[in-house]
């Protein structure tokens, strides 16, 4: 079981505050100055890592994207 | 006096009068549009565009078209929107004389992005602003006293302005400056009158005499200061703050003044104001008021063995149920509740196609409130952000109390850390209550910026030592 995380780049505003929360999920592109996602499926075990990244991202640019999506939710349409 | 401002229908794209325009609740008189309504009350205006035009309506300013924008759907076009294609500084005439002719409202994207990593607002840079905020929050109350009386709009006017001065612009500066300079500022703030859409510099208008006023109050302290440190010479490197960049680069006190107030601008008021929200709605909510404090004595405790945590390191960290009340009050009471830009290019918002020289704008304050998204929506509830629900990141186009995309206010980290910070101390060492009857705590939205109206008063008793922390 793995969590799918991704990143909008046209939002991302270079924070990179992801990185400090869950350094092995997310990475910086320092050419482009947004975040980079060094691993699009981490593990469960980092989900917690992974959430946290997504609540406290400033310019709410991460999604997590569960497999089975809530069909009322605007985001994962 | 209405010929000049008044543009014929005829004149008025197709585009644009094909979608609908919102009544008129204060009469027409002076042809300037809903001008009258958003100067007096701009929330029932804007709540009336949604209720009677829906997603897509729009009403009049002076000689511009205003359309506004509402719901998810619209509010992502809205948001996402290229630079090119809507500008934010020409949609906001009252701030050109406030900044000053020639210092820019707002960088582009990229120019914010470059700003980010190299300065103020960095990530690694929060440790040490945690650390100053705490210090002026204890300087602030260090005078109250065991108990007594405060008045929430000065007191938080008044400590963002320190927060923001030392953090952003340096803690020389922070010391050279005091209650005259916050009080300045505020002055500058009152000058944000909507009749800017006429005209910005209009005579015998009494908010903008205050706004030059204002403006005229702080060049001169700025001047002083920039005197007495070209007096003192040239100091170590490691105690210079960027008024002795400025300085070197041979800019006038006016222009200088001109890029601290831009900078200060959007951190203060709205800072200012969620903070003294954010009490006024503990103190209405005793349940939630006894359920933060006791968060944060459990957080702070001083397990006596050296690991006590400090203030500066927490704010930085996860507070869940300080953050949910203020997340619920910034939703609530959003500090801006319109968002504008002007059309450059044409753009398709809603399938309607809007013209340039057209204001589109999206409303937080309608957005945040939209019972489809937020159950229930008048209501303050602080769970909406708990795990399972998180209201906030579910509706990242509606709860939009930063704005959304890539404009997105790029302080909420340091403001979300800064009220952390305050309300870490205040709850720490005082009790609240409210002076007045819950409702008459109200904001006054005759300005841009809005504020707290008066009264707006609390009573503060120190808590029993040994009680907590």
């Amino acid at each position: 079981m793995t969590v799918r995380v991704v990143a909008d780049l046209d939002i991302c505003q270079g924070h990179q505050m992801c990185q400090a929360e869950a350094p092995t999920v997310f990475g910086f592109d320092e050419a482009a100055d947004v975040v980079e996602v060094l691993e699009p499926h981490p593990d469960e075990s980092l989900r917690p890592q992974v959430e946290a990244a997504v609540r406290y991202c400033p310019a709410f640019a991460l999604t997590i994207v569960d497999p089975a999506p809530d069909p009322t939710s605007e985001e994962d349409r | 006096m209405t010929t000049t401002h008044e543009r014929p229908p005829h004149q008025r794209p197709a585009a644009i009068e094909a979608i609908p325009e919102v009544s008129f609740a204060i009469p027409d008189e002076d042809g300037w549009g809903h001008l009258a309504e958003l100067r007096t009350d701009p929330v029932a205006l804007l709540e009336r565009v949604h209720a009677e035009c829906g997603d897509i309506g729009r009403f009049r300013l002076a000689d511009k078209d205003v359309v506004l924008v509402t719901g998810a759907e619209v509010n992502e076009q809205f948001f996402k929107a290229p630079d090119t294609t809507l500008d934010q500084a020409a949609a906001y005439p009252f701030m050109t004389p406030i900044f000053g002719e020639g210092v820019v409202f707002d960088a582009s994207p990229e120019e914010r992005q470059q700003a980010l990593k190299n300065q103020a607002l960095r990530g690694d840079q929060m440790r040490g602003h945690a650390r100053t905020i705490e210090n002026e929050i204890n300087r602030m109350v260090a005078g109250w006293g065991d108990e007594g009386e405060v008045d929430l709009l000065d007191f938080f006017a008044e400590l963002t302005i320190y927060n923001t001065a030392a953090c952003l612009v340096g803690l020389p500066f922070r010391e050279e400056i005091d209650a005259r300079f916050a009080e300045a500022y505020h002055g500058l703030e009152r000058g944000t009158d909507a009749l800017a859409y006429v005209d910005a510099y209009m005579e015998g208008v009494e908010s903008f005499e205050v706004r030059d006023r204002s403006r005229a109050v702080l060049v001169e302290l700025v001047q002083g200061i920039i005197d007495r440190r070209r007096a003192r010479g040239t100091v170590a490197r490691e105690e210079r703050d960027l008024l002795d960049v400025l300085i070197s680069l041979d800019m006038s006190a006016d222009y200088i003044t001109g890029v601290f107030i831009s900078m200060l601008f959007a951190g203060h008021h709205t800072s200012s104001g969620t903070s003294a929200w954010t009490l006024i709605e503990l103190m209405r909510h005793p349940d939630q008021m006894a359920e933060v404090v006791a968060e944060l004595d459990e957080l702070y405790a001083d397990p006596g063995d050296g690991t006590k945590v400090e203030i500066s390191f927490q704010a930085l960290r996860s507070i869940p149920r300080l953050e949910s009340v203020i997340k619920e009050t910034l939703r609530l009471h959003p500090p801006l509740i319109i968002l504008m830009r002007l059309v450059q290019e044409e753009i398709e918002l809603a399938g309607r196609t809007i013209p340039p020289g057209t204001i589109v704008a999206s409303s937080p304050r309608v957005s945040n409130r939209l019972a489809e998204d937020f159950p229930d929506p008048e209501r303050f509830d602080p769970s909406r952000y708990l795990d399972g629900r998180q209201e906030d990141l579910q509706n990242r186009w509606t709860w939009i109390p930063f704005g959304a995309g890539k404009h997105r206010c790029v302080g909420n980290a340091f403001a979300m850390m800064q009220i952390k910070a305050i309300f870490s101390v205040l709850l720490r060492d005082f009790e609240f209550e409210l002076v007045q009857p819950s409702e008459t705590y109200r904001d006054d939205y005759s300005k841009m910026v809005i504020q707290l109206q008066r009264p707006c008063r609390a009573r503060y008793r120190r808590r029993a030592t040994g009680s907590a922390r």
